[in-house]
């Protein structure tokens, strides 16, 4: 049961698990040049949590897409555990879950988690062992035979985080992975990531819509403005521990707190809404751009 | 435009291959056993493509006033074409006609379903000989049974089944979502259908209507040789290929026939999902 | 309720076969159709009895050159689309040739390839029946190449999977639907065409040789009954393509 794993090679425990330096992304359209991400400045520490949120089109998925080196930016410095991002791929830094399960229709749910393993040259016998334990660690042993159509939403959901946990990543990327979930499943998964988390103690970043999931997981949400796609401020949410964070914290006025945080920076401050409790609980106006400047959400 | 060089330099390395072939194989072909495994490549078998060209200027026939070969062939492919087109017409309206009626009963649906994929799955058109007599001795009142129209409805048959399965998918395509807001206006049966089902139908059409078309030339063309039907290109090449071994190039002009046939059919299909390009928005097949 | 949608599923054709049967039949006795225009069924059904075994033989050997064009013409179009997935100059050189098979008549190639491969042969019936099952099986299991989910695709990505992985273990299962697709097609074009293929020439033997022989010789049930056995030789085809995909498929949504 090894689920910590270091990064490997040298100096890495010391580089954050991701590192962006005025990161760009302009996409070529027929009506001319679209600027998906501008200028943004973020550093995720090895084992920290770390949620992007924002409106449609704020370039949060782009990031991500970036960081997992699915893109390429135009414009600035990322690294991953001190790599290019290309060289933490071919290395296999991290593991990735999409919003869409995107498992294979024609393999079992243990042939699913296998996948990765199978690729980068397990042995049969090390897969199998590592499959039963991922998909106990995610509650599914019993569906290991099971085809993935067969299964609901939120459990094909589960065994795509079962195969990103595969090959025991200290960094875990996540694009808005409860998007297609009913609330009650969401807030299970959401516990249940939790639970996760602390066991296997990797980084995340996590691509979400959705202020209270954000809150209720993150150690800082960074806050994303569209158009063009920047950071308008990274909030701190410092609830505690993953491990000590439970069902109880969702009820919390700590809680309530920080989603108003979030919610009125991503509305733009200052627009008289809150009591003030806004300005000084833990907001912290990060390496992001003019916080508030003109851009709305809306 | 570089799609399009490509391609013709693929049809001209099928012509390099045919004369390339034709320069290094023995005239009797490769043979193992009995069996004849690479053609022959003597002027009979494989003649050279300018000399199947320079037979197309040349007349039909020795007679005197012979029109030349591509004019008579010309001819005839319009002959088949136009009989090809009456058959996909048949056929689209048949084929509609069905789809709506099993789109409108069920019972109707599973009655007839397994019996129209049944019509495709089995070589009926081996049926046409069988057509052949109805032309001489059948007559129904007013109407003269022709000959022409016995090979018009083995077209109509075989274009008849894309058609109606096509359309039965695209009748059933619109989402649940549309159907309950027609209800919720109030709309009935028949304006639903006219409104909603039918353009909705339009992607999945398009290209039933094109393989309805191909198969309509196909079934013309084979009908045309197995009823024995004149004028048309279908039993002009079987004419040709039995005078192959004195004019061997002969035969080559009415096959070009039967190939524009069919690609001015895939036009007339193209022209089609032109005119209804504000329907095709995904087009499935 | 669920044994009434079964009911309505199985029954109802056949209902609809036995009362079309029975009009039939009732028509030719009422009418007084001659058998030159339709044989009654019950005519039909003595002659495939009574000659059983011709219609047999002359099933079987349509049958022959059906399967070994179904399998060339499948083995081709596997190895072309193969090809033409991986180069994209293949792919657009052989795009034209390959939408006009799809649209000409190729059994009007017929008489010449008796020519070039000999009259006494087989062998031009069984090209125009690989010719034609070709068509579906290169155009479905092409796109089947193309079509890879592009989730997948990242998936894939993100493992820096090589390009020989990636083609095991998401195209080449992803692709299988679509072959079977374009199987499914082509085994009944491939009956369809060897059999149209006799009427342009050949050595007599097969069913559309048959049928043109009882036709002329006035023995329209005949005839019939060995277009009976056409029926049934179409049905072996679809119904073995059928569940051969059933057989690797069987397992998937």
């Amino acid at each position: 049961m090894s689920t910590t794993h270091p990064p490997t090679g040298p100096g890495a425990s010391a580089a954050p698990a991701v590192e962006a330096r005025g990161v760009s992304r302009t996409f070529d359209s027929r009506s001319g040049e679209v600027v998906a991400l501008t200028g943004v400045d973020l550093t995720v520490r090895a084992g920290e949590f770390v949620a992007l949120i924002g409106p449609s089109g704020c370039g949060k998925s782009t990031l991500l897409r970036l960081i997992a080196d699915l893109d390429q930016p135009t414009a600035g410095e990322l690294t991953v555990f001190g790599r290019t991002p290309r060289a933490a791929r071919q290395n296999q830094d991290y593991g990735i879950a999409f919003q869409q399960a995107g498992l294979l229709p024609w393999r079992t749910v243990r042939a699913n988690v296998e996948l990765p393993l199978e690729l980068h040259g397990t042995g049969r016998a090390a897969r199998g062992a590592r499959a039963r334990e991922l998909l106990d660690l995610v509650g599914l042993a019993e569906f290991a035979e099971h085809h993935p159509h067969q299964l609901s939403g939120g459990m094909q959901q589960r065994v795509a985080i079962a195969r990103a946990l595969a090959e025991s990543p200290s960094l875990l990327l996540m694009d808005e992975p409860f998007g297609a979930l009913d609330e009650m499943t969401r807030e299970h998964m959401q516990t249940e990531l939790l639970r996760l988390r602390a066991e296997t103690g990797a980084a995340v970043v996590f691509v979400t819509h959705s202020i209270p999931e954000a809150v209720y997981l993150s150690d800082r949400v960074v806050v994303m403005s569209a158009r063009p796609g920047r950071v308008r401020e990274i909030v701190s949410v410092a609830l505690g521990d993953a491990a000590d964070r439970s069902e109880d914290l969702r009820e919390d006025v700590a809680f309530f707190d920080r989603v108003r945080a979030v919610r009125e920076s991503l509305h733009g401050t200052g627009n008289g809404t809150g009591n003030g409790t806004g300005a000084g609980t833990g907001t912290s106006t990060g390496a992001a751009t003019g916080a508030g400047r003109g851009a709305d959400a809306r | 435009m570089r799609r399009a060089v490509v391609g013709a330099a693929g049809v001209l390395a099928l012509a390099l291959l045919w004369e390339g072939y034709k320069l290094l194989a023995p005239d009797d072909g490769v043979v193992v056993g009995d069996v004849t495994v690479l053609p022959r490549a003597n002027d009979v078998a494989m003649p050279h493509l300018w000399d199947m060209v320079a037979r197309a200027f040349e007349p039909v026939s020795s007679a005197t006033g012979a029109p030349p070969l591509w004019l008579a062939v010309l001819q005839a492919s319009a002959f088949t074409l136009g009989v090809a087109a009456v058959g996909w017409v048949v056929g689209v309206v048949v084929g509609l006609l069905v789809a709506t009626v099993m789109q409108r009963f069920r019972t109707a649906a599973s009655a007839l379903l397994p019996w129209v994929v049944l019509s495709q799955t089995v070589p009926l058109i081996a049926l046409a000989p069988l057509v052949r007599r109805w032309g001489s001795q059948l007559e129904t009142g007013a109407l003269d049974w022709q000959d022409w129209m016995s090979v018009a409805v083995i077209a109509s048959y075989l274009a008849f089944f894309p058609v109606s399965v096509g359309a039965l998918r695209g009748f059933s395509s619109p989402d649940a979502v549309h159907l309950d807001l027609m209800r919720s206006y109030g709309v009935g049966w028949w304006r639903t259908f006219g409104r909603l089902r039918a353009p909705a139908a339009v992607p999945y059409l398009l290209p039933a209507l094109r393989l309805a078309a191909a198969n309509a030339v196909v079934g013309t063309v084979v009908a045309e040789v197995s009823i024995g039907l004149r004028g048309g290109v279908g039993r002009m090449i079987v004419e040709f290929g039995a005078s192959a071994s004195a004019d061997p190039a002969k035969q080559w002009s009415p096959i070009a026939g039967a190939v524009l046939v069919g690609l001015v059919a895939a036009g007339a299909c193209a022209l089609v999902g032109l005119a209804l390009a504000r329907y095709r928005v995904s087009e499935v097949s | 309720m669920r044994s009434v949608d079964r009911a309505r599923i199985l029954l109802a054709p056949v209902l609809l076969g036995l009362l079309a049967l029975a009009a039939w039949q009732a028509a030719v006795v009422v009418l007084e159709l001659r058998p030159f225009v339709v044989p009654s069924p019950t005519a039909i059904a003595g002659e495939l009895v009574e000659h059983a075994d011709l219609i047999a033989t002359a099933s079987l050997a349509t049958a022959r050159n059906a399967f070994v064009g179904l399998v060339v013409g499948v083995l081709v179009a596997v190895a072309g689309a193969a090809l033409s997935s991986g180069a994209r100059l293949i792919d657009e050189a052989s795009a034209p040739l390959v939408t006009a098979a799809a649209v000409v008549p190729i059994v009007a190639l017929a008489p010449v390839l008796y020519t070039m491969f000999g009259a006494g042969a087989q062998t031009a019936r069984v090209i125009v029946a690989a010719i034609v099952a070709f068509v579906p099986v290169y155009v479905n299991t092409l796109r089947g190449l193309r079509t890879v989910a592009p989730v997948h695709r990242d998936l894939l990505h993100v493992y820096a999977a090589t390009r020989r992985q990636a083609v095991v273990a998401v195209t080449l299962p992803g692709a299988l639907p679509f072959f079977f697709t374009g199987l499914r097609v082509a085994s009944s074009l491939a009956v369809i065409s060897a059999l149209v293929a006799e009427y342009f020439g050949g050595p007599v033997d097969g069913l559309g040789k048959a049928i043109t022989s009882a036709v002329s010789s006035s023995s329209y049930a005949l005839a019939w009954a060995y277009v009976v056995g056409s029926v049934l030789t179409g049905l072996v085809f679809y119904c073995a393509t059928s569940a051969l995909e059933r057989g690797v498929l069987g397992r998937r949504p």
